[in-house]
């Protein structure tokens, strides 16, 4: 007996040394890319380089454009995205369609949020580029993104919505509610947290997004900034992408300038998810 | 039995798919008086009480036949929200929504475009339900801060303040404590002045204090169904005898 629990024990330990060194392994990595990326990048982050154009000389070269691009994508992807994922979720979780349709929807929102964005670069370059003529303007890469990052938003949604207890839904009926009261009364007040997190998460996905871009001819140098949606544009994973691939080493730390900003866009956003999170789960409990 | 009647169910079978759960009940509720309907779990007691206000539509299986009179209309062919309105119902596990005590009473008239005073209704709503002295203080803070018993008479207030005709209680003190059991019986006897109830419950030293009738199920049938002392004092049946007397159930 005795030695029974001796060998659980010993089990015990190295399952847990090893879960630890493995967590550590990965943060371990985080920290020295972020030493990297910071050592090679910090001399070129100042003012200057948040509000200088691109240039080919390194010393004047700046990200205005891209935050500005960035700043216009993410704002139409939103506008386009949110509405649109979220009343889908609500749609398939409040008025549930039963039998085979509803099965067939449920599956197909799954796998599109596991398709590599590249495809939808591809799908974005022929719809919206060439065949509505969108040309390869911020309306494009909008669309373009808002169709990547949909079914993530639907998936949270849908799991936000569904953690909301049938016991408030049934107390709302029997006060003889419509659906509609229902839903706007109480589903969507007690999941919104839950899903403004996913929103939150899956916009900061689509801020990092090169590869569809890239497809739908998204442009590398630009000086201007956007006035309108059918302008062309440029974003900051673009920029980096573009500098990082010059042969002259001067670029190079200024690619790494763009990431550290880039980085603090997307941490700050994650930052935010959390919190409201954490605020949202002290709150329904029943 | 002369007594004004209030709700008639007329030979209602009800099915879960393939299944039958309720076979072929005759019932009626009275008015201004407390109806019990006791029986051992998986009786259908549950489910024929949720049929009465059409709670069982969102069950997907669900389908029913017969007829359930109301106000001279068969509830089956009614419009569900309005029979909702009118039969109010307070639930197993009290389920204040996440609102402040306020909101949680002035929700139900609100959409449906009372023009009442709200603050009146809430404090009339709140004194029938026992509750207006514990928390006048505090209207505007969560409801979920308050305690389960507390919470339940919460959800009794939420329902008087529609001024249904009639209020169905599923075993509305199942997940309370015996004070709080206590409270609820007792506000269950001053509710009868103005409602008609029907409760269902599991717990027949409960039906014996709070009923004026009780309805006895078994495996899905109506066994027996009369005035409450005469069921627990002089059983007609032999089956509600050994349920009362403890020996099965």
């Amino acid at each position: 007996m005795i030695d029974k629990f001796k060998s659980r024990k010993r089990t015990e330990k190295i399952f847990r040394a090893a879960c630890f060194g493995l967590t550590f392994f990965s943060v371990l990595i985080l920290v020295v890319l972020l030493f990297h990326i910071t050592m090679t990048g910090h001399k070129y982050l100042s003012w200057e380089f948040l509000t200088n154009w691109p240039s080919r000389f390194p010393h004047k070269a700046g990200i205005k454009a891209g935050i500005w691009g960035t700043i216009w994508l993410i704002s139409i992807t939103a506008c386009i995205s949110i509405p649109i994922g979220v009343l889908s979720a609500l749609f398939l979780e409040e008025y549930k369609i039963r039998g085979k349709l509803g099965k067939v929807i449920e599956i197909n929102v799954a796998n599109l949020a596991g398709v590599p964005s590249i495809v939808y670069g591809l799908l974005g370059l022929t719809i919206f580029v060439r065949y509505c003529g969108f040309d390869r303007s911020l309306l494009s890469g909008a669309m373009t993104l808002s169709l990547l990052i949909m079914p993530v938003i639907i998936v949270s949604s849908r799991e936000a919505i569904k953690a909301v207890p049938d016991a408030i839904r049934f107390g709302a009926y029997a006060l003889g509610a419509s659906k509609y009261q229902v839903v706007f009364g109480h589903v969507l007040p007690i999941a919104l947290p839950g899903i403004l997190t996913g929103v939150i998460l899956a916009l900061s996905r689509a801020i990092g997004e090169t590869a569809p871009l890239i497809i739908i001819g998204a442009l590398t140098y630009i000086s201007y900034t956007p006035e309108s949606v059918m302008d062309e544009f440029t974003v900051l994973p673009l920029q980096i992408y573009n500098w990082a691939s010059r042969p002259n080493e001067e670029f190079h730390y200024l690619a790494a300038g763009g990431i550290i900003v880039l980085l603090a866009v997307m941490m700050s956003m994650n930052f935010i998810a959390v919190m409201i999170r954490q605020r949202a789960s002290k709150k329904v409990k029943l | 039995m002369n007594q004004e009647t209030v709700m008639t169910c007329r030979n209602v079978n009800i099915f879960y798919g393939e299944k039958q759960a309720v076979f072929d009940v005759n019932l009626d509720i009275l008015k201004n008086k407390v109806t019990a309907i006791i029986g051992p779990s998986g009786c259908g007691k549950s489910t024929l009480l949720r049929s009465l206000n059409r709670m069982n539509d969102f069950v997907p299986s669900f389908s029913m036949n017969g007829e359930i009179n109301f106000d001279g209309r068969d509830v089956l062919k009614s419009d569900p929200m309005e029979v909702r309105t009118r039969i109010g119902m307070v639930f197993q596990k009290p389920n204040p929504f996440p609102k402040s005590i306020y909101n949680n009473i002035i929700w139900g008239p609100k959409i449906h475009g009372h023009k009442v005073n709200y603050d009146e209704l809430v404090e009339s709503s709140l004194r029938s339900a026992a509750l207006w002295d514990e928390v006048k203080d505090r209207l505007h803070d969560s409801a979920l801060d308050l305690s389960g018993g507390q919470q339940q008479r919460l959800c009794i207030a939420r329902t008087v303040a529609m001024k249904p005709e009639v209020i169905l209680m599923d075993e509305p003190c199942s997940a309370l404590d015996p004070r709080s059991t206590i409270r609820i019986e007792d506000l269950i006897n001053d509710l009868r002045e103005e409602y008609s109830i029907a409760i269902v419950t599991h717990n027949m030293q409960q039906a014996a204090r709070v009923s004026d009738y009780t309805a006895f199920f078994y495996e899905g049938e109506l066994i027996e169904y009369g005035v409450t002392d005469g069921i627990f004092t002089n059983p007609k049946e032999k089956r509600t005898e050994d349920y009362i007397t403890g020996r099965f159930g």
